[in-house]
């Protein structure tokens, strides 16, 4: 049972603070680290990974520092995000020096690629690789010695559905063999599907911790502003505040349009076409104004 | 100290088509320059050494070393894979050790080589001279790897520093500044080539104690700073 430890984290470059003052305690399980692009994740993972040290606080994993700390490594397996990796050699020759690396040998690599399911390209070079492959195998490389802990940034970038789901399905059996997995994202569909717990930074600040289904929430609880156009603006207004659903209107004479903001969701969603049609209102635009994810995560920091 | 596994990637990185090319295309060219001048010349003691000093330790030597030297681990750096050495259980120091072996390794294969083949062509190794340069060449080697090893290590601009070190301080400077001459590798072993040599073909500003000190601190001072510097390295995130 491996769990690291983010004590009160903060890293700034210059004048910019890309991690502020971050707290988190990663167990065994599969753990996804959630939030926009500039988020800070990077950051984050590479000070988990002991490749930047915190400007303050510390990271622990099971008490013991991960900066400067290269015996850490028989623990730790990474994937980095970046792309580059020996491209002169074949898959096979990569992992069974990553296995080597390790003082392990043809075995521990030949394994790790068939967890993998790359055994079918291993002699081809890496530079022939597919994006989806690239990821295989740099997954093969960081399985190789069986750490404790995994961790992967954006694992699941240029993948096409089939290999990702290839890829959840092996994290997920990490998870279930009682390793601590980690690995970040920027897109929510991907984090619910496979972890059991979300961390969410928005910013370089922790914005949310816990259950996805709680995050779900948080996040689809959160007031809807939608822009309406329709024939009858006015009328429209009136009949939609008198539903519960719905907080609060303001006609905006500039746009010509209504600026809605719903508080329930799915209910909002039925009542619009419902309460147009009853009053013979035609719509002619409805868009959500705040859709777009980093709302959603500016949201979830003011919660 | 020494990790096989580590030598064997940065061989293969370094000696990968493209490098390998511009390593081998100095030595050639020295190798046909040296023919062409015996021919038109026929064996002469002092064009032998105009040649080896001139163009093989002042020049060829020095570049081949920014080759190598920082190709043993600047583009790794670069792209991001060394991450996968930096991601296991290894000293970084014994990192460094290996990526100079293996530095030092090709820039005398690279350079020592053909200055003795080159001397071999001019005058048959008259009065010593092709062994002396030769020597030079690998003494130079050590220290050249290593000094190019730190850059590559330091910086991401390191060939171009590189080149500049060898080119305008060791050729330029060392030529016009008699003080430059003092701190340049050069110089130094050719300390050690006199003394192989000896006689006045193959002279140097620099004394032969003080050279081989210098040489020996620049090269020891040099890999445990790069030994150093990686175990500090802050690998920048996408973002």
């Amino acid at each position: 049972m491996t769990t690291l430890s983010i004590d009160h984290v903060s890293r700034w470059f210059g004048n910019v603070v890309a991690v502020n003052d971050i707290t988190m305690t990663i167990g065994p399980g599969v753990t996804g680290l959630l939030g926009p692009n500039g988020a800070g994740k990077s950051t984050l993972i590479n000070m988990m990974g002991g490749f930047l040290a915190p400007s303050t606080g510390s990271v622990t994993l099971d008490g013991r520092p991960v900066w400067r700390n290269e015996q850490i490594y028989r623990q730790i397996g990474i994937v980095p995000e970046r792309e580059a990796m020996y491209d002169f050699l074949t898959g096979r020759e990569f992992v069974v020096a990553n296995a080597e690396l390790h003082g392990l040998g043809d075995k521990a690599a030949r394994q790790a690629l068939a967890t993998v399911e790359m055994e079918y390209a291993q002699d081809r070079k890496i530079s022939t690789y597919s994006k989806g492959m690239r990821q295989r195998v740099k997954m093969a490389s960081a399985l190789v010695h069986e750490p404790s802990l995994l961790l992967l940034d954006e694992p699941f970038n240029g993948m096409d559905p089939r290999q990702r789901m290839q890829l959840m399905d092996l994290l997920r059996r990490m998870g279930d063999e009682g390793r601590t997995v980690l690995f970040s994202s920027h897109i929510l569909e991907e984090v619910e599907q496979l972890a059991w717990h979300i961390e969410v930074i928005v910013a370089g600040r922790h914005a949310a911790s816990g259950d996805f289904r709680r995050i779900r929430r948080l996040m689809t609880d959160r007031p809807h502003r939608y822009l309406v156009r329709s024939s009858d603006d006015r009328a429209l207004a009136a009949a939609l505040i008198a539903d519960p659903s719905t907080s609060g209107i303001e006609v905006d004479l500039a746009e010509g349009a209504l600026r809605v903001q719903a508080v329930d969701f799915g209910r909002f969603t039925t009542l619009l076409p419902r309460v147009a049609r009853e009053h013979g209102i035609r719509l002619l635009t409805v868009s959500p104004s705040d859709e777009s994810l980093e709302s959603v995560f500016s949201y979830l920091v003011a919660a | 100290m020494y990790d096989p596994t580590v030598a064997r990637l940065t061989y293969r990185a370094l000696l990968g088509r493209k490098r390998a090319l511009v390593l081998g295309a100095l030595p050639l060219l020295l190798i046909v320059i040296s023919i062409a001048v015996r021919a038109l010349t026929g064996a002469d003691d002092q064009t032998a050494a105009d040649v080896l000093g001139g163009l093989a330790l002042a020049t060829m030597v020095p570049i081949i070393g920014v080759i190598a030297g920082t190709g043993a681990i600047g583009p790794e750096i670069d792209d991001g894979s060394v991450v996968y050495l930096l991601s296991k259980p290894l000293k970084r120091p014994t990192i460094i050790f290996t990526k100079l072996i293996v530095a030092i390794a090709v820039t005398m294969v690279f350079s020592a080589l053909p200055t003795l083949l080159a001397g071999l062509i001019l005058n048959g190794n008259g009065q010593q001279i092709a062994v002396a340069y030769t020597v030079a060449a690998l003494v130079a080697s050590i220290a050249y790897a290593a000094l190019f090893l730190l850059l590559g290590t330091v910086s991401r601009h390191a060939v171009v520093f590189g080149l500049v070190y060898a080119l305008v301080w060791e050729a330029l400077f060392g030529s016009l500044v008699p003080g430059a001459r003092t701190l340049s590798v050069q110089q130094w072993s050719l300390a050690v080539a006199h003394k192989v040599a000896g006689g006045d073909l193959v002279t140097s500003d620099v004394g032969l104690t003080t050279a081989t000190t210098l040489l020996v601190v620049v090269t020891v001072l040099a890999t445990w700073y790069a030994g150093r510097k990686l175990r500090t390295l802050t690998l920048a995130g996408e973002e």
